[in-house]
């Protein structure tokens, strides 16, 4: 029956009517719309071929593990024997597990020290390659090579570096009369060694930042410097306004890093073979996760502490959005 | 009620996720301890064996290597190299495709074999004729979990007493001061060798070696951080407490902990500029192995050695070592066992002993000695030592002795958890200044609740 003949029924027309051509269209019409149709078709075909490596990964590596993870999260489960459902149990054994809250502690208290600090120093050191002309690549290059050392090794490399007894960071205090602490066996001031270790690897955010600066219309300054502004209120209304999604950017991606922190401190304190003791001063969030989940064999357990730290990333990364509104310039913006 | 398409829909979905991950989340373990496997000495064997966690990479691995396989006929052996790696094997375990044979350290047997990961090995002992009776009873000891054997010990570890002769006479002390058997003088012995320079320590006195052999001394004082049958913690003990707060005091006599950790870690540990070789440590107990490794890196160190001793005098080490485990669905069990038997033979040691001895007359030094596991072979191998000149022939004979004398913490099915809680409580001692008796307290609770929630599970 074609839809030029069908009775009217009181209902909405069903989609395939609404899609037809309009009754009485010319027959090149209806050609056209069938040849837009089937390459519509063949771009989503091709689209979907193209992304298809990317969409079996996520869907074999990321979203099955996560939904897997929250079904353990419900078991206890030993890796070896069958898992036994427990319901919320482990969530609630979460709520009164001592350990769990100063691995929370620590990690928050890394994050909120390292954030800031490693912001800091990107924003200086691309402040200084952006004045340092055509030597700018070079001292890009430096920065960056860090980044591609080995995290394990430089856990190994933050024993050595920062022991207060004949470290080259104490040795560097010394030179200028200051008595550095025991960074490495101090519980007070291992997590300050390691944020202090972390800066080994800001290249990466160094060189987002450089980019974000050459971004900055040279317009700007020079209206600004006709009004009169000087450097620091340059700064602060020109260069941190334009520059601020990178900023945003490089803020929430090392909060969410700084919050699964594991590898150095692992390494150092933790893994196999090593005799240094932080006495849980170094006991961060993934860590105990981990600890949870292959040393003591409770996966049930630690998938349940895998979603407590899914939720609260989640509810950090939503309030720097929030405030994000306020204090991000996006230039495309009205 | 009329249920729509979409919530049939849903709860088809739902129902088929929910079997889909039962059906995954299916572990292998404690189901397969009967393998029907026949251990026969005389069978004929073929297929692969794939052995997790054996390097197999110096002359006493592999002048035993040789005779294993000699012993295995037409058997393929494959070995996945490096130490175990614990979540790659439970991976395997999980998977259903384990490797045929597990090479671990004695102190993960328990765990292993609580949660079925590892099958016993009566039927495999007395099927291929294995010499239980040969092997160091503590060493056994610590594969036997609820009276069964798990595990095929070989090597061992004990620690001896290692001194700086030349701190020693400069500070007016002997080793017997420092070997443990006097608490007070050894405290003293400390104070009198430890060297400041403002916060820095320059030459550490006396290190006790906390938290790592909190088990030694407590054991030393005549007590046990853990129960015969591996079910109560004991970390509260007369024994424990006080042996903790004379360990961590040692330290606090010499500057606090976090100073001598600190010049402990600069040290060059495996190199001529070691502790000894340069004169920053008075005294500490080590295991043996290290003695290898000073005669070897700094032959004129001023050594001196004895063994530890107890607060009687005795003799006394805390052992430790690996041994071999079946695993659960092993692919190849009788293979597995064979390998186990011949790899821990007195032939397969003798064999290893003369490989090692060759070695060390090739680069001109002495040979002394290798624990084995297995008293027979340490016998015979103690008389092919030839560390004749002193100090390293004292330290070759306080050795053997300490073999003569060691002790083991039993199998249990929460090891790691136990460890853990221990060393939490001693760390928190050493480096926060924590009250002994209240830390091991704190300890004794954790550690309690692991092992009766292992035990619970192991039973249950």
């Amino acid at each position: 029956m074609s839809t030029a003949t069908r009775p009217a029924t009181g209902s909405e027309p069903e989609p395939a009517a609404q899609a037809g051509p309009p009754s009485g269209a010319a027959p090149a019409a209806v050609g056209r719309e069938r040849g837009r149709r089937r390459a519509h078709r063949r771009n989503l075909f091709s689209a979907l071929l193209f992304l298809s490596p990317w969409i079996v990964g996520f869907l074999v590596f990321t979203a099955w593990p996560m939904i897997y993870s929250a079904y353990l999260s419900l078991t206890d489960y030993d890796v070896i024997n069958n898992p036994e459902f427990i319901g919320i149990q482990n969530y609630v054994d979460l709520a009164s597990d001592e350990k769990l809250l100063l691995a929370l502690g620590n990690t928050a208290i890394f994050t909120l020290l390292q954030v800031p600090l490693y912001v800091v120093v990107s924003l200086a050191l691309a402040l200084l390659l952006d004045r340092a002309g055509r030597a700018s690549g070079f001292y890009r290059t430096v920065f960056f090579l860090p980044k591609m050392t080995p995290p394990v090794a430089v856990g190994v490399l933050f024993l050595l570096l920062f022991n207060g007894q004949n470290g080259l960071v104490n040795g560097v205090l010394g030179f200028f009369g200051i008595d550095g602490p025991s960074w490495t066996t101090d519980p007070a001031w291992v997590k300050p060694g390691l944020v202090f270790m972390s800066l080994w690897t800001v290249g990466a955010s160094v060189i987002i930042l450089l980019a974000a600066l050459r971004n900055v219309p040279k317009e700007l300054y020079e209206s600004a410097q006709l009004d009169g502004a000087g450097f620091w209120r340059q700064s602060f209304s020109v260069t941190l306004p334009m520059i601020s999604p990178a900023l945003f950017f490089i803020i929430v991606v090392n909060t969410i890093a700084g919050l699964q922190t594991f590898d150095e401190a692992y390494t150092a304190f933790f893994g196999a073979g090593n005799t240094t003791y932080s006495n849980d001063a170094a006991l961060f969030y993934v860590i105990y996760l981990f600890q949870q989940a292959f040393e003591y064999l409770h996966m049930g357990y630690a998938s349940a502490m895998a979603w407590l730290l899914f939720v609260v990333i989640m509810i950090i990364t939503a309030i720097q959005l929030v405030v994000s509104r306020r204090l991000v310039y996006y230039e495309g913006d009205r | 009620m009329r249920i729509g398409h979409r919530a049939l829909g849903a709860a088809a979905l739902t129902a088929a996720a929910g079997l889909m991950l039962g059906g995954c989340a299916v572990g292998t373990g404690g189901q397969s301890n009967d393998t029907n496997a026949k251990y026969d000495p005389d069978a004929k064997l073929s297929g692969t064996l794939t052995i997790m966690g054996f390097g197999g990479e110096d002359e006493v691995a592999t002048a035993r290597m040789d005779l294993a396989e000699t012993e295995l006929g037409d058997v393929d052996v494959k070995l996945i190299k490096g130490d175990l790696d614990i979540q790659q094997f439970l991976s395997s375990v999980a998977s259903g495709e384990p490797p045929s044979l597990l090479y671990a350290d004695r102190d993960q047997i328990g765990s292993l074999a609580a949660r079925g990961a590892i099958i016993p090995l009566e039927d495999c002992i007395d099927g291929e004729g294995i010499e239980t009776g040969d092997f160091v009873e503590s060493a056994l000891d610590q594969v036997t979990l609820d009276g069964t054997v798990y595990g095929i010990p070989e090597f061992n570890s004990v620690q001896l007493t290692m001194a700086d002769q030349q701190l020693l006479d400069g500070a007016g002390v002997t080793i017997d001061d420092v070997n443990g058997s006097d608490r007070t003088a050894m405290t003293d012995a400390a104070a009198k060798l430890v060297q400041r320079d403002g916060d820095n320590v320059k030459v550490i006195g006396v290190d006790s070696k906390l938290p790592e052999f909190l088990a030694l001394w407590v054991a030393a004082a005549g007590g046990s951080l853990i129960s015969d049958d591996g079910r109560t913690a004991q970390l509260d003990s007369e024994e424990a407490v006080s042996s903790l707060e004379w360990a961590a005091g040692i330290y606090e006599e010499q500057g606090g902990f976090p100073a001598i950790k600190a010049t402990r870690d600069a040290a060059d540990f495996f190199g001529a500029g070691n502790q000894f070789a340069t004169n920053t440590l008075g005294a500490m107990p080590m295991e043996q192995w290290y003695l290898n490794v000073l005669n070897e890196v700094s032959p004129d160190a001023p050594m001196a050695f004895d063994t530890v001793r107890t607060t009687d005098g005795d003799p006394i080490a805390y052992a430790t070592g690996s041994a071999w485990a079946i695993p659960s669905g092993s692919d190849n069990p009788e293979a597995a066992c064979r390998w186990a038997r011949a790899m821990t033979s007195v032939d397969a040691w003798r064999a290893a002993a003369d490989a090692r001895l060759s070695a060390r007359n090739d680069a001109g030094l002495p040979f002394t000695g290798i624990l084995t596991g297995n008293t027979v072979a340490d016998e015979e191998i103690k008389g092919m030592t030839t560390a004749d000149e002193e100090p390293w022939a004292s330290g070759v004979a306080a050795m053997y002795e300490a073999n003569d004398h060691t002790f083991s913490l039993p199998a249990n099915p929460a090891d790691a958890e136990f460890e853990d809680a221990m060393f939490e409580a001693v760390n928190s001692v050493l480096t926060s200044g924590a009250d002994p008796a209240e830390a091991l307290a704190k300890a004794q609770e954790t550690a309690q609740k692991a092992l009766d929630d292992g035990w619970a599970e192991l039973e249950g």
